[in-house]
């Protein structure tokens, strides 16, 4: 299969707004005629469903929680980036993308990267425009600060609570085009299927999960806005019911999942605490700002901190290590997550881990909040303010900044950040890998778009922090609308979709057959301990850093657990009714197939770049080393069939303005 | 720690439900969904239903989660979503009781799930700015007084839970809608449609078959987001203005 991107030609700076100016596009009364299926309501789904349906297009729309506002772009915490310049301090488009491109380790595509650059800015008057309450000045105008990987102020933020602001806003334009009938909604119901005809997407087979009925749905496209399999690793920031069932549906329908080993761990989480533990919690990039990320250089302190005899706020200056200022000092704390993480492993590996497990590192503020108490102490014309008025004012403008963050912290830790400095760890976060797709967000199959982080286009092997919103909300406000007229200018003889053929039929048979193993196995273990196993193996060997050894272990651990999986699974309740256990066996057997991917992935791309580090290839200081002469492409998977190998396809990655370098942040 | 739960079981929304009696044992460091699934885990070893309960994000941001704890919704601790309540918190050999959210607009689906949706078509009767993708002006191009802009966040930082309505004796929603109608009224960009909003939302509220407010307050004192109740006072303002003088017809 030869992949063709679809870039379109001309300069990069030119390439979109020729492609809006020349793209095929479908006139009002057309658009009345056309139906599209959005699967999804985080930031891209909510933002596409809301911006087609006010084009005119028919839209039914999916969500498998009890209302769209619930979608996992909720839990985004930091803030958004754009391109505006606000700060006066030398960003631009350009910036912008160049940032992105190198953050992601020269590995994703200049065309798409340079448009989510473009249309960054117009997200944040959209957003400003549905009453995002974003964070502003005095003077009453928007604030910004700055994240990883980045030597601007580029990122707007809504306290921690960002994501939150900017899905209520798309929920808010989604619900408007629900109440006039433009958008037909459906909560608590899971895609199961994707319907081709003629190798078009078609619809979708969805189950009622309140009924336990399965239906069928039409349209002339299919818009998979499903997010990112970080799950696969059960212990993760993610959602607990965030899975790959509809992107891995697509899959097995002959849509191609790209650079699946990609993953992000985020270097900022609460660390494990146990092994009932369900999830991980995330402390925001935006926390690096600010906070100085440390471990205590001698050994004698980190057994005393592990032994619980010294605190960390007792350990003199001198013999802290502030690792990160240390082997970064143009970045210092705020390295891209990639870097960060792996400096962390590295600390913890070399024997200075804080916590009993040793496997954590400080993150401390006590630095910032003598800096702005003092500051603050000055504006208030406090002559020589005392050591106590200092941190009383300090911690007020840290609460400000980063309340909601502390106040979780301390929820799950017991222990207060403002006093002693927080325990992290990393954690899975996101996924850069994803189906594949052109320039126009479609996959493989004609008709079937994906968006968001359930597409593998523009954060090539390491995702900037602040820029999975920016990209979410990108596809659904401003790219999609454009770029499926492509698709359905075609489309306008097509009658509606009837759902009664055969391809219907037959896709949900498929899918009562799967559900019916899985419930007539009758075995002894839970879907929760597989998930766990499985979560393991992949961290174990699949995670931080990578080995050929280890990833061939990896895939046969994954294969045999497979196999005891439909042999020995137990699934309780029947079909007909709502029931949880049913819906996690059936993304729990999806990532069962995923995992293995992923670790074939891991196994053919022989370099490490970004979230991707394999140990055989690295620098003498332990930094990734990237192969640009064989590596320089994405790796597009098919596997529609579990027994056979799965297929690569390449598609070379052509840098025409930016020069491949070494990344540097030191 | 040895625990007593004593859980509300309904079959389907149909059926009558009751309380059975659960043994579960916890560890301090466990989260309260952590130690429910662990009484799940071993349901489903013993091949009984487990308990059906909702949860997301478990980080207290998604509002999915929606059990009432010993007569609280969220449970025991202030400003806390179930999900992120701690068993640090509960002794050795303690009962707790567990509960959906409990009125006659949230219908029980199973067990401790309910149907919430009556608050998605509260929001599509009129809980947003009409302004279509490509539409805005710059973003800077209306200055937002820091002020009202801190306010209209506190408002907007309501998750949806329904914990208030859950709390309400009266099973009123209008902490919820009242956080809306103040969130998008104290902007500039949300004041032109103020009184088509407060006159939409309290009539789709009506509709939905939530009670009236009778100041008991119990909403904000149970909100995990401590929502505050001047919202009501400034949703009732919004709406007597807008019955009052506007012309708008709803």
């Amino acid at each position: 299969m030869k992949l063709n991107g679809k870039i379109p030609p001309g300069p990069l700076a030119d390439k979109w707004t020729r492609y809006k100016a020349e793209c095929a596009i479908v006139a009002p009364h057309n658009k009345r005629k056309l139906d599209i299926i959005v699967v999804g309501t985080g930031l891209a789904g909510a933002s596409a469903a809301a911006s087609l349906a006010e084009l005119g297009y028919n839209v039914k729309a999916f969500t498998f929680h009890d209302s769209p506002r619930r979608a996992h772009s909720i839990a985004a915490q930091g803030g958004i980036n754009a391109a505006k310049n606000y700060a006066n301090d030398g960003d631009s488009v350009y910036r912008l993308f160049y940032d992105t491109i190198k953050g992601g380790d020269y590995r994703a595509r200049e065309a798409n990267v340079h448009r989510l650059a473009e249309v960054s800015v117009d997200i944040i008057d959209q957003c400003v425009a549905q009453g995002v309450p974003f964070a502003r000045e005095y003077g009453g105008l928007l604030e910004t600060r700055s994240f990883g990987g980045v030597q601007v102020s580029r990122t707007f933020y809504a306290r921690g609570q960002t994501g939150q602001q900017l899905l209520i806003g798309a929920y808010q334009a989604l619900s408007r085009q629900i109440h006039y009938g433009r958008v037909e909604m459906y909560n608590r119901h899971e895609m199961l299927d994707v319907v081709l005809i003629d190798g078009k997407a078609r619809g979708i087979i969805a189950r009622n999960l309140v009924t336990g009925k399965l239906e069928r749905f039409g349209a002339h496209a299919v818009v998979l806005a499903t997010g990112g399999y970080g799950n696969v690793f059960y212990l993760s920031t993610n959602a607990m019911n965030c899975n790959v069932t509809a992107a891995w549906r697509a899959v097995r329908k002959g849509a191609l999942m790209a650079n699946p080993c990609y993953t992000q761990i985020h270097p900022t989480c609460i660390p494990v605490s146990g092994d009932y533990q369900s999830k991980l919690t995330l402390m925001s990039e935006s926390l690096r700002n600010d906070g100085r990320v440390w471990v205590p250089r001698l050994t004698e302190d980190v057994m005393a901190i592990r032994e619980g005899r010294k605190k960390p706020t007792e350990i003199p200056e001198q013999d802290r290590d502030y690792y990160l200022e240390r082997r970064y000092p143009a970045f210092g704390n705020l390295v891209p997550r990639d870097v960060a993480s792996r400096a962390a492993k590295v600390a913890c590996d070399e024997g200075h881990g804080v916590s009993r497990s040793g496997l954590a590192v400080y993150l401390d503020f006590a630095s910032a909040i003598e800096r702005y108490g003092r500051s603050k102490a000055h504006a208030m014309g406090l002559d020589q303010p005392d050591r106590e008025t200092i941190t009383r004012l300090g911690e007020a403008v840290v609460n400000e900044k980063y309340g909601n963050l502390f106040e979780m912290y301390e929820k799950i830790t017991g222990d207060n950040p403002y006093k002693t400095p927080m325990m992290i760890f990393p954690a899975v976060h996101y996924t850069m890998g994803g189906l594949w797709v052109d320039y126009n967000l479609e996959t493989n199959i004609p008709g079937l778009f994906a968006l968001g982080e359930a597409n593998f286009s523009d954060h090539g092997a390491n995702r900037l922090g602040a820029s999975a919103l920016m990209q979410g909300l990108a596809d659904g406000y401003f790219v999609l609308p454009y770029t499926i007229g492509t698709f359905l200018a075609g489309e306008i003889k097509s009658p509606s979709i009837d759902t009664s053929r055969e391809e219907f039929r037959q896709a949900e048979s498929e899918v009562q057959e799967r559900i019916d193993r899985l419930l007539n196995i009758r075995g002894s273990q839970s879907v929760e301990s597989f998930h766990r196993r499985l979560g393991l193996a992949m961290w174990d060997y699949c995670g931080m850093a990578r080995h050929a050894d280890g990833l061939a272990k990896a895939r046969t651990i994954i294969r045999e657990l497979r196999e005891e999986f439909y042999r020995d699974v137990f699934v309780p309740g029947t079909a007909q009714e709502y029931n949880p256990e049913l819906e996690k066996a059936q993304r729990v057997a999806d990532f069962l197939e995923l995992g293995e991917l992923m670790v074939v992935d891991a196994l053919q791309r022989k370099e490490s770049c970004g979230g991707h580090f394999r140990e055989e290839y690295q620098t003498p200081d332990g930094e990734a080393l990237r192969n640009d002469q064989d590596f320089t492409y994405v790796a597009a998977w098919e596997w529609t069939n579990t027994d056979i190998e799965p297929v690569l396809h390449k598609e070379d990655l052509v840098f025409e303005n930016v020069e491949l370098k070494t990344r540097s942040y030191a | 720690m040895k625990l007593t739960l004593k859980i509300w079981r309904q079959k389907s929304p149909a059926d009558k439900g009751g309380f059975q009696t659960y043994q579960v044992e916890a560890n301090e460091h466990m989260s309260f969904l952590e130690m429910l699934d662990v009484l799940n885990e071993e349901l489903v070893r013993r091949k009984e239903e487990p308990v059906a309960f909702e949860h997301d994000c478990r980080e207290g941001i998604c509002g999915t989660c929606s059990m009432v704890i010993d007569g609280q919704p969220h449970g025991p601790q202030a400003a806390t979503t179930a999900c992120q309540l701690h068993m640090r918190h509960y002794r050795e050999g303690e009962t707790i009781v567990i509960e959906p959210f409990r009125a006659r607009a949230f219908p029980v689906i199973k067990d401790l799930v309910v149907d919430r949706s009556a608050f998605d078509r509260i929001i599509q009767a009129g809980g947003y700015i009409s302004v279509n993708t490509g539409q805005a002006p710059d973003g800077n191009s209306l200055p937002v007084e820091k002020d009202k802009a801190s306010l209209a966040f506190e408002a907007a930082a309501c998750i949806g839970c329904g914990a208030c309505v859950a709390a309400c004796p009266n099973a009123s929603a209008m902490l919820f809608v009242s956080a809306k109608v103040s969130h998008l009224g104290l902007l500039p960009q949300g004041e032109v449609e103020a009184d088509a909003r407060a006159l939409q939302m309290v009539r789709q509220m009506d509709a939905e078959g939530f009670g009236r407010c009778s100041n008991v307050t119990a909403c904000e004192a149970e909100c995990p987001k401590q929502i505050s109740v001047e919202n009501i006072a400034r949703l009732n303002r919004a709406y007597y203005r807008a019955a009052i003088q506007s012309d708008k017809v709803v």
